[in-house]
């Protein structure tokens, strides 16, 4: 599928190949997706749905292909360029392990912020302001090793929409939860995203998570299916 | 609690040590080569002293020219005389030998079958290998006799010693030369071990502390190398049955393992090590790897303690972990460390060395045992305080850039691991600024300032009595010499034999004579005498024309040339001045013409060069020179200062020492780091992935060592002072702080911690590539 | 779903006219289909005929509609011993999408854009009732969630079936 990219488009990227030694992890995968839209990226494990992300992230560069973001060529900028895209413009909630375990939650949540130079006061003050949204402003003093599962992963949730980014980037944001918190976290979460204009990509391989998405794509052996343009 | 059940836990732990998969073998082979290398190096401080010995020993094997007022043997079928031609080759010491039969039965050095012949020489191989290289021709041409032989180990101190052996003809005639002597046999008969002074002994002892503690220190952190797998790999015993002392036990049976391991691999280092010793030089001293053989009882307690420490440590270090089956629960508030029994140690180590306080001087002895304890105590003490002052600071520190707050927070989470990270360093420079301080104040005991004026010459070259001063004109055409002042020198006597009043004769031209006196004026053919000298003498009562004087007098059996001298007219007077050497010059000098040949044979000549020290090895061109005038011309060079060998030996020994003991502790920081990063593999993955800076990350790796370090040097330059004052006061040497070696020793703990972060940068940027991410 | 027993447990709490029981049926478990009258009626005849409920009066102006009814104590019982009966879990056997699957690769047709297209009817469901219970009361989210993990059940059977296609093509069309 070679089609022209969907006009208004965010991002989007065209026929990506990307290898892990000799494991193809990508072999061939489109992507779009527009501002406010949430995309869910499904598909079986092993079947290349986080690299796509990682690809779209600018995290990993895909060894072919290309991707748009903003009229700018993603895949052509060197790696401090995709950082500072990342740190700006981008957010990201990963499955687990992301809090840094020293620092507080407001801290954590802060973070991105400081990364771009805020000052602490100020980032603290927004931060604090995104915990309230998702309801964890109690937790602000605590360390991530003393809330729980759920708990932890709203602080990310906060975290990756601090910088009001353009595009929200979730990795099996719910795979650590059981099912009432995981709902209640992507209540917030794409609810937060839509009220702030932000594409979302979410990877996931459950059906209930993927339903709080606007479309689905799948991925199987590497390449992509865009299940509207399909049916 | 049986010990079927012990022995079963203990073996449990071993396997898990040992077939833990990849990780368990990585974590086994941390613990090891880290144990390994410390073992290494108390095994090699346990050899040292029996090394030392049977160098000793070598060296009373050989000797030959023992510079004491022995009788010589008289010439018989069995003596052999033998010539001092100790020689220096771009800074290297070589030891030579003349020798020359004088019947069948001469006795033949250790390391030889033969004597040489004339014309033939036998070298050690570390000379051999020099004289055959190119960098070797200089000294080639020093040395040109044909090599026939090499000299075994039996000949030698060490494996690297340069020295050799060359056949000589006609020394009898030089037998009155302190450089040659007859010998009916090889070896001192009763070897002058001269015993070590109070001080020297003081200084060696608190090195062997100095260097050994902060190996038990690394040793320490070896054994808890991966220790939070361990803890998890324990939760999931408990999970399956294993209660709360199975768990400690299969602990200290992991920790077992190790060390044991660790015992095996420093074997094998030290083994290693030994061999590779024989090829090192440690400025000058070298030794033969049989040397290096602990002494059984001290490898046998390294072979207890290690271990046993080891499994002390582990359970020390599991106090105050809860390990429940669905996890590890370090005590939530960790207690407040308490201060008292902190403080304690370092103070009951004052304590034991207050009593010596003042004893060092006039043969005082000290308490070996107490000096120890102290020092060690003290040292200990370190080690005990740090986690709390690294606490209570950085509990302190306020957040900054976000690379400071990275760091500061996770030291303020884990202050003890980050103490623990630098205990070694502070504990090295604790004990190597105490050193430093305790050397310089003993410096200027040890340190003689020889008085020579370096700007005017910088060697000096005797040639063997009977030489003419026209033999040094060899030397003005050697390449890197400037000046060449030569002086005959003697003494004139007022009787042929056992004179009343003598003085000292000078013989030298113009040029060289106004380097030693003042002179208003001067041709050759002049007499000078120095009329005013600065101390009571019979001078002008001797310079009185016409009174006869004696060259060369005899004294007693010394049986001189007694050269009849006529004081003549017109002597002029000479004034004092400092002269090449420390002393000055007094008594008669001599113009050349003045004096003629059998005058001149009495005396001896002393050469002194000024060189341009730009030309390269004008010192190695000097020595040629020498050698090809006189073979036993004895060439010095000149520096301001000289040491006591002795002490330049601790020194170095020191230095040394604190090299191999820093290199370590940075080699097991360099572990524990890399192993820290590797657990947070995945939070650093992700971190990036939102778009930190790699070097935000550096940054806070950097200060997470920086900021324990800066602490724990700050308290090992007050402890290291302390104690450096307290020794300086036992040796009752006035206290005075070294402040360029306190902040060279810091420099170095400082340099340790920076090339570490750096060495772990490279591993962290590859650790945290995106492709952390996919570990699912 | 036995629409007596649940009328005849709504009546429990206290006597009922009809249309007051047709309201609260439909208020609480009606809301896709709501009941008719003549449903209420019929099954209310027929439940008076059991001797499960009985008349507790009738309203002036007359007409079926203005009854109140009653249950009885043989109607409690029977309300007991119905919610204390485990229902039978449905067997799923006879699946229509397998049936498809099968003749699809029968006929070799693509039976993988088969399933991509019954999941993203699946997706479109299942946001439809996520969509849903975002705004309702808890028992909206109740009666969605199980009209969800119903569906999720199904969406994994048909990646499990995606996954054996080529092993389920070889035992049906070898």
């Amino acid at each position: 599928m070679t089609t022209a990219p969907p006009p208004g488009s965010l991002l989007t990227a065209e026929n990506l190949r990307k290898a892990y030694g000799p494991t193809l992890a990508l072999d061939g995968a489109d992507f779009s997706i527009h501002p406010g839209e949430v995309v869910a990226v499904m598909g079986p494990s092993g079947s290349g749905k986080s690299t796509l992300l990682h690809c779209l992230a600018g995290i990993v560069p895909p060894d072919s292909g290309t991707i748009m973001y903003d009229g700018q060529e993603l895949s052509a900028m060197n790696d401090a360029r995709r950082s500072a895209l990342r740190r700006s413009e981008f957010g990201f909630v990963f499955q687990f392990g992301q809090l840094v375990p020293e620092l507080t939650c407001v801290e954590n949540v802060a973070l991105p912020l400081r990364l771009n130079g805020r000052p602490r006061k100020e980032a603290e003050r927004a931060a604090l302001g995104w915990m309230e949204r998702l309801e964890v402003d109690d937790l602000a003093k605590k360390r991530p090793g003393e809330v729980s599962g759920g708990q932890g992963q709203r602080v990310a949730v906060a975290r990756s929409l601090v910088t009001d980014p353009r595009v929200l980037f979730a990795d099996e944001p719910t795979g650590a939860l059981d099912s009432l918190n995981g709902e209640r976290v992507m209540e917030l979460f794409t609810d937060a995203a839509r009220s702030a204009n932000a594409a979302v990509v979410l990877v996931t391989h459950e059906a209930r998570v993927a339903a709080y998405s606007d479309r689905e794509i799948v991925v199987r052996d590497g390449k992509s299916r865009d299940m509207e343009r399909v049916v | 609690m049986s010990v079927a059940q012990w022995a079963r836990d203990l073996a449990m732990g071993v396997r898990f040590a040992l077939t833990g998969g990849r990780e368990g073998w990585t974590r086994a082979l941390l613990t090891a080569v880290g144990v390994g290398l410390g073992v290494a190096l108390l095994l090699l401080t346990t050899a040292i002293p029996s090394a030392l010995d049977a160098r000793h020993e070598r060296e009373a094997d050989r000797t030959d020219i023992t510079w004491m007022d022995s009788p010589a043997p008289p010439k018989g079928e069995d003596t052999l005389l033998v010539a001092d031609l100790d020689t220096e080759y771009r800074g290297q010491e070589i030891r030579g030998r003349g020798m020359e039969p004088e019947g069948p039965g001469a006795p033949v050095p250790p390391g030889l079958d033969a004597v040489p012949a004339v014309g033939e020489m036998a070298v050690s191989p570390a000379l051999r290998e020099l004289l055959e290289s190119d960098s070797g021709k200089l000294l080639r041409d020093r040395l040109p006799d044909r090599i026939t032989g090499t000299i075994a180990e039996e000949g030698l101190v060490g494996s690297r010693e340069f020295a050799f052996v060359r056949g000589a003809e006609g020394l009898a005639a030089h037998l009155g030369d302190y450089r040659v002597t007859r010998i009916d046999h090889f070896g001192a008969s009763d070897s002058a071990s001269e015993g070590l002074d109070p001080v020297l002994l003081l200084l060696v002892i608190v090195v062997f502390v100095v260097l050994l503690m902060p190996v038990a220190v690394f040793i320490a952190t070896a054994v808890r190398f991966g220790g939070e797998r361990r803890d998890r790999r324990l939760a999931a015993l408990r999970l399956v049955g294993a209660d709360g002392r199975m768990t400690r036990r299969i602990a200290a049976g992991e920790a077992l393992a190790g060390s044991v391991l660790g015992l095996l691999f420093g074997t094998a280092f030290f083994l290693v090590g030994r061999q590779l010793a024989g090829q090192a030089v440690v400025y000058d001293v070298s030794v033969f790897p049989s040397y290096l053989d602990p002494s059984p009882l001290l490898a046998l307690l390294v072979a207890v303690a290690v271990p046993t420490a080891a499994v002390l440590v582990t359970l020390f270090a599991l106090r105050g972990v809860v390990i429940e089956p669905l996890g590890v629960v370090r005590t939530a508030r960790p207690a407040r460390r308490r201060l008292w029994w902190r403080l304690l140690l370092p103070l009951a180590g004052l304590a034991m060395l207050y009593p010596m306080i003042g004893q060092g001087r006039e043969g005082g002895d000290f308490n070996q045992y107490l000096v120890v304890g102290g020092v060690v105590l003290l040292l200990i003490g370190v080690t005990a305080l740090l986690p709390w002052i690294v606490e209570r600071f950085v509990a302190r520190l306020g957040a900054g850039p976000v690379a400071w707050q990275l760091a500061v927070r996770r030291i303020q989470v884990n202050s003890g691991t980050a103490a623990r990270m630098v205990n070694g360093v502070a504990v090295a420079v604790a004990g190597a600024v105490a050193l430093q301080m305790l050397f310089a104040g003993v410096d200027d005991d040890y340190t003689r300032d020889t008085g020579r004026d370096v700007s005017r010459a910088q060697m000096q070259v005797t040639l063997s009595d009977g030489m003419p001063a026209s033999a040094t004109a060899g030397f003005a055409s050697t390449a890197g010499v400037e000046k060449v002042y030569a002086f005959s020198e003697g003494s004139v006597g007022d009787r042929r034999t056992d004179p009343e009043s003598s003085e000292q004769v000078t013989v030298g031209d113009c040029a060289a004579l106004r380097e030693v006196v003042r002179l208003d004026s001067c041709a050759d053919g002049d007499v000078f005498a120095v009329l005013d000298p600065s101390y009571e003498s019979d001078i002008k009562a001797l310079a009185t024309p016409g009174r006869v004087l004696y060259f060369d007098p005899s004294y007693g059996d010394d049986e001189g040339a007694r050269v009849a001298w006529t004081v003549p007219e017109g002597v002029k007077n000479a004034r004092e001045r400092v002269g090449l050497t420390a002393n000055t010059t007094t008594g008669f000098l001599f113009t050349p013409a003045a004096l003629d040949g059998e005058a001149l044979a009495g005396l001896r000549t002393e050469v002194y060069l000024q060189l341009d020290r730009s030309v390269p090895d004008h010192q190695e061109q000097v020595r040629n020179t020498a050698a090809a005038v006189d073979p036993l011309a004895d060439v010095m060079v000149w520096s301001a200062t000289e040491q006591s060998e002795k002490f330049t030996a601790i020194r170095t020994g020191l230095f040394v020492g604190a090299a191999c003991v820093l290199a370590l502790i940075g080699a097991s920081l360099l572990v524990t780091q890399l192993e820290q990063l590797r657990e947070r593999r995945k939070l650093l993955s992700s971190l990036v992935a939102f778009g930190t800076r790699r070097r935000t990350l550096g940054l806070s790796v950097l200060w997470q060592t920086a900021v324990p370090i800066a602490v724990g040097l700050l308290l090992s330059a007050v402890v290291g002072l302390t104690l450096g004052t307290v020794l300086l006061k036992m040796t009752g040497t006035p206290v005075r702080v070294d402040w360029p070696s306190l902040l060279s020793m810091t420099g170095v703990g400082a340099a340790v911690v920076l090339v570490v972060t750096l060495l772990s940068l490279p591993p962290l940027l590859k650790l945290v590539r995106p492709e952390g991410l996919r570990t699912e | 779903m036995s629409i007596g027993h649940t009328l005849l447990g709504l009546l429990e709490s206290g006597p009922r006219h009809g249309y007051d029981l047709k309201r609260t049926f439909d208020e609480k478990f009606g809301h896709d289909r709501p009941l008719h009258y003549g449903q209420v009626y019929s099954t209310m005849s027929r439940l008076l005929k059991n001797g499960l409920v009985e008349v507790d009066g009738i309203e002036a102006g007359g007409g079926p509609e203005r009854k109140r009814y009653a249950i009885t104590e043989a109607g409690v019982t029977d309300v007991a011993r119905w919610l204390a009966t485990p229902e039978t879990p449905e067997p799923y056997l006879q699946s229509t999408l397998y049936t498809k699957v099968v003749l699809a690769l029968l006929t070799h047709r693509d039976a993988a854009d088969l399933l991509d297209g019954q999941r993203s009817e699946h997706l479109r469901h299942m946001r439809a009732l996520t969509e849903r219970k975002r705004d309702g009361d808890l028992a909206d989210q109740l009666i969605c969630d199980h009209a969800l993990f119903h569906l999720e059940a199904d969406l994994r059977w048909l990646e499990l079936t995606a996954a054996r296609l080529d092993k389920l093509r070889q035992v049906v069309a070898p």
